[in-house]
């Protein structure tokens, strides 16, 4: 909420340097009295869990950096020098390999609570742009960073993702030889990508700050969806309170994350790029690292090769129209009884589709009399089919059709009225 | 709403404070790793002792090896050297030290002298001296003109100390470890 | 229609609903295209490095170094382990000097010397496991395929030292309806050419003489082998649990502190 600063310098550098650079001021103003929600679950902790995960990709990334070679020849063995040479080595590439992943549990969370609370709503659509924008970016930083290993899936997952490219027409040959700078993925394609990688972050991390700016012109969404009123009434300053929240979400973050990293590092990784690179053999199974399976499954479900790469980048850019599919007037889904459940339905179609992205095409799920039955491919096609079904036209219509519980009248109210009933059922 | 009685602020604090140290402890010990990467690896720790076969050095000569990525003089001094730099006057120099200082003694005990091993890089701004060159016949710097002598030792010229003797001993009479 | 509930209680659920879905994910994503499905059931072995609290047998790992070095070795380089690694804490412990002995045993080429010539001088601690063949193109001559690197193949492999441990103990006669191109052995754990390898069965009872007394039989030797190359592929293991179960201890210690302040915190909101 942009309202007036209530930073008061208290010693003479403070006013000193508040005249020439109103740093303090503004940390003081987004960070300490700034007001938040005083109803805010836990599903909120997750922003500041993404500045954590960012935090610790760059730090880890750097240090890698140090030791990584970017050439073919010695790429793999760069990577083994870090696990069993360097200081620390194995632990600090474990931190970053298992962050990634770390880092897309937190972005998925923090997406479905914005979807679940109407988050993407006016006057957030900006917000929620930013947000899509920030995955994106995040999704072709894990793609570069999955090559430098250069094991079998990283040389062929980097095959696959840049031959879509050619299907574009007219344009797409060369524009897969120039992201190549040669004729396959090779040492050029490295040494860009490590380029890449190492750029990308920090574009991240420009975009957060747009993000957190948008956050804090509107100010937060809450779980009743209600705007704030009276500030004094419906808002908390967010130090301390959001601050140890978000603290202590942190420290449960960690532990899920400590799990992976220290008793089973390799868990959410494929044993396959633990092969050297070889561009004459082609693994069994291509598969990418399992947040972009869903997409790959969406790729892979429909028939044409470049039909197939335009309903996969259509997966996302439906997300940056989102505020404006959405017709209905409530905000949360605690109040729209029905969106709740298509909700969840969607959460299972997501999850469905990332299974299916694993699987190899033609496995068969229900075998049918004659040989052959419903397979994987299939229940793709039916999981991608509602997965534009429920942005495309379900999201359009709710709105206009659906009856919405009655609105608390004001933040203030939402809580009290739960601990009146909770007391009166008491 | 609940009103502050006397005693909780202090148990408040205390669990403030408590929780605070306790996370700096943590954000410390983590932050050691991070740093400590930069320290040499395995890799080069490794290379850090290296052994010389010192059996095909002949008498007035000398050869250079790589030690850490640095070279290393061993010159095998003649009875003539050995006199030259046992005979200064070590008052004088400017960086006093006798002869045997920078010496090693061989496997059966006794100080080897006719063996001189010192790191080849001028103690003035890291250039590698010439050998047998300068009036002592020891070390000469092309760079700014420091003079070593039979020893090592600085004489002339800009360099503010002797040329540095790294750690070695003999493992046998014919092999000298370095580091 | 049922309530929400307090946003309290339910948000509570966060993490470890996550967690549960992170894992559950992990399993459902990665179990049905194994190759294990699609072959017989490998032996789950209860090795001394499994579980939060896992180490190496350190005579394990001495046994296994022997049976890599003598059978394994004569075919398969190891590019990324060091014979000074086999003194690290973590690994088979070998002391200094059984080091230097265990490197001085093999030649290594070395050079160019000062007259331009390259030279062979024994291995040193700071050698790396010598290679058989002089590239691959050599090795691949040999037996139709090249043998793979063994350094990390405990990692590259499903199943990982459970795996390793079943095709080393797995090799049979070929069913009647499967012909073995020349060159070719049938294994059915070696789904990756569907049964037919072109490594022959590398062990037989009794191949390798154990100082320690073990009884040398083929399965036994496929234990130690395997673990050995589990602990080629991870050397770090053990301090890497070691140092998992303090930071646990930590941030579970971490999480109970921030918790109980952030009740204080909010408890006049409440």
């Amino acid at each position: 909420m942009s309202g007036e600063s209530t930073y008061n310098p208290g010693n003479g550098f403070s006013r000193w340097l508040d005249a020439r650079l109103p740093v303090m001021r503004l940390v003081h103003d987004s960070f300490v009295d700034y007001p938040t929600p005083k109803n805010l679950n836990y599903w909120w902790t997750f922003g500041g869990v993404l500045s954590l995960c960012l935090g610790i990709q760059i730090l880890t990334g750097i240090i890698l950096a140090m030791h990584y070679i970017p050439q073919t020849e010695l790429a793999f063995g760069s990577v083994e020098h870090i696990m069993r040479d360097v200081n620390y080595g194995w632990l600090i590439r474990y931190v970053h390999a298992n962050g990634a992943s770390m880092f897309f549990i937190a972005v998925y969370v923090h997406m479905f609570r914005g979807l679940y609370y109407g988050s993407y709503k006016a006057p957030r659509e900006v917000l929620w742009i930013l947000g899509v924008l920030i995955y994106l970016l995040m999704m072709a930083t894990a793609f570069f960073g999955y090559v430098l290993p250069w094991g079998q899936m990283s040389f062929w997952g980097a095959t696959v993702i840049t031959n879509l490219f050619g299907a574009v027409p007219l344009v797409g040959e060369s524009v897969r030889t120039w992201l190549w700078g040669g004729f396959a993925v090779g040492d050029p394609t490295l040494n860009r990508f490590f380029s890449l990688h190492y750029l990308f972050p920090f574009l991240i991390a420009g975009v957060v700050v747009l993000h957190v700016w948008a956050l804090h012109v509107t100010g937060q969404n809450n779980p009743a969806g209600v705007e704030v009123k009276d500030p004094k009434k419906d808002t908390v300053p967010f130090t301390p309170y959001a601050t140890v929240k978000d603290g202590f979400a942190m420290s449960m973050f960690l532990i899920l994350f400590a799990y992976f990293v220290f008793f089973n590092p390799n868990g959410l990784g494929e044993p396959d790029n633990y092969i050297v690179a070889n561009p004459l053999k082609t693994p069994a199974h291509i598969v990418p690292e399992w947040y972009l399976l869903p997409f790959y499954a969406i790729l892979r479900a429909v028939p044409d090769k470049l039909g197939g790469v335009i309903l996969m980048f259509s997966a996302i850019a439906v997300l940056f129209v989102l505020p404006w599919l959405d017709t209905s007037k409530v905000r949360s889904a605690r109040f729209r009884p029905l969106y709740r459940q298509f909700f969840w339905i969607h959460v299972a179609a997501c999850i469905g589709l990332g299974w299916c992205g694993a699987q190899t095409p033609d496995t068969i799920i229900i075998h049918s009399a004659s040989g052959g039955g419903f397979d994987v491919t299939d229940l793709a096609r039916i999981l991608s089919g509602y997965y534009f079904l429920h942005f495309l036209v379900i999201f359009p219509l709710l709105g206009l059709k659906e009856k919405t519980r009655a609105l608390p009248d004001s933040i203030a109210d939402s809580v009290l009225g739960k601990s009146a009933s909770a007391s009166a059922k008491a | 709403m609940a009103d502050i009685h006397a005693e909780e602020p202090t148990r408040r604090d205390f669990l403030y404070v408590a929780s605070g140290a306790f996370a700096a402890v943590g954000a410390a010990c983590a932050v050691w790793p991070l740093i400590d990467q930069m320290n040499p690896d395995a890799s080069v720790l490794a290379l850090a002792s290296i052994e010389v076969d010192i059996s095909a050095v002949p008498v007035g000569q000398e050869i250079t090896v790589k030690w850490r990525g640095k070279p290393v003089f061993i010159r095998h001094r003649s009875e003539a050297e050995i006199a030259a730099a046992e005979a200064v006057d070590v008052s004088t120099l400017r960086d006093p030290q006798t002869d045997d200082v920078r010496l090693k003694n061989n496997p059966e005990g006794k100080l080897a002298k006719e063996w001189l091993v010192l790191i080849g890089i001028c103690t003035h701004l890291g250039c590698i001296p010439l050998a047998y060159k300068g009036e002592y016949d020891g070390y000469f710097c092309p760079c700014h003109g420091s003079v070593y002598d039979t020893s090592g030792r600085i004489r002339k010229g800009p360099a503010p100390t002797n040329l540095e003797v790294p750690p070695y001993n003999f493992v046998s009479d014919t092999k000298v470890q370095i580091g | 229609m049922s309530k929400i509930g307090t946003s309290k209680m339910r948000s509570f659920l966060v993490l470890p609903v996550i967690a549960a879905a992170a894992l559950g994910a992990v399993a459902l994503s990665y179990s049905p295209a194994k190759a294990s499905s699609e072959g017989p059931e490998m032996e789950k072995i209860e090795w001394s490095f499994n579980g939060p609290f896992g180490t190496y047998d350190r005579n394990q790992l001495r046994r296994g170094y022997k049976v890599y070095k003598e059978v394994c070795a004569t075919c398969h380089s190891m590019h990324f382990v060091h014979f000074r690694n086999l003194a690290e804490k973590g690994g088979p412990e070998f002391t200094e000097g059984q080091v230097k002995t265990l490197a001085a045993e093999v030649t290594v080429q070395d050079g160019p010397d000062a007259s331009g010539e390259m030279f062979e001088r024994p291995g040193e601690a700071r050698d790396v496991f010598p290679s058989p063949y002089a590239n691959e193109e050599a090795a691949a001559a040999v037996l139709g395929a090249p043998p793979p690197d063994l350094s990390v193949i405990a990692k590259a492999r499903e199943g990982g030292p459970d795996y390793i441990h079943a095709l080393l103990t797995s090799y049979t006669d070929a069913p009647a309806d499967v012909t073995l191109p020349a060159g070719g052995h049938y294994n059915p754990v070696f789904t990756a050419g569907s049964g037919i390898i072109a490594m022959p069965a590398p062990l037989s009872d009794g191949q390798v003489e154990y100082e320690d007394g073990t009884p040398n039989t083929v399965d036994q030797m496929s234990r130690d082998v395997s673990a050995f190359l589990m602990w080629t592929a991870e050397p770090k293991l053990e301090q890497r649990k070691t140092l998992g179960f303090q930071v646990m201890l930590y941030l579970v210690a971490l999480a109970g502190l921030l918790y109980f302040v952030k009740r204080k915190v909010w408890a006049d909101v409440h």
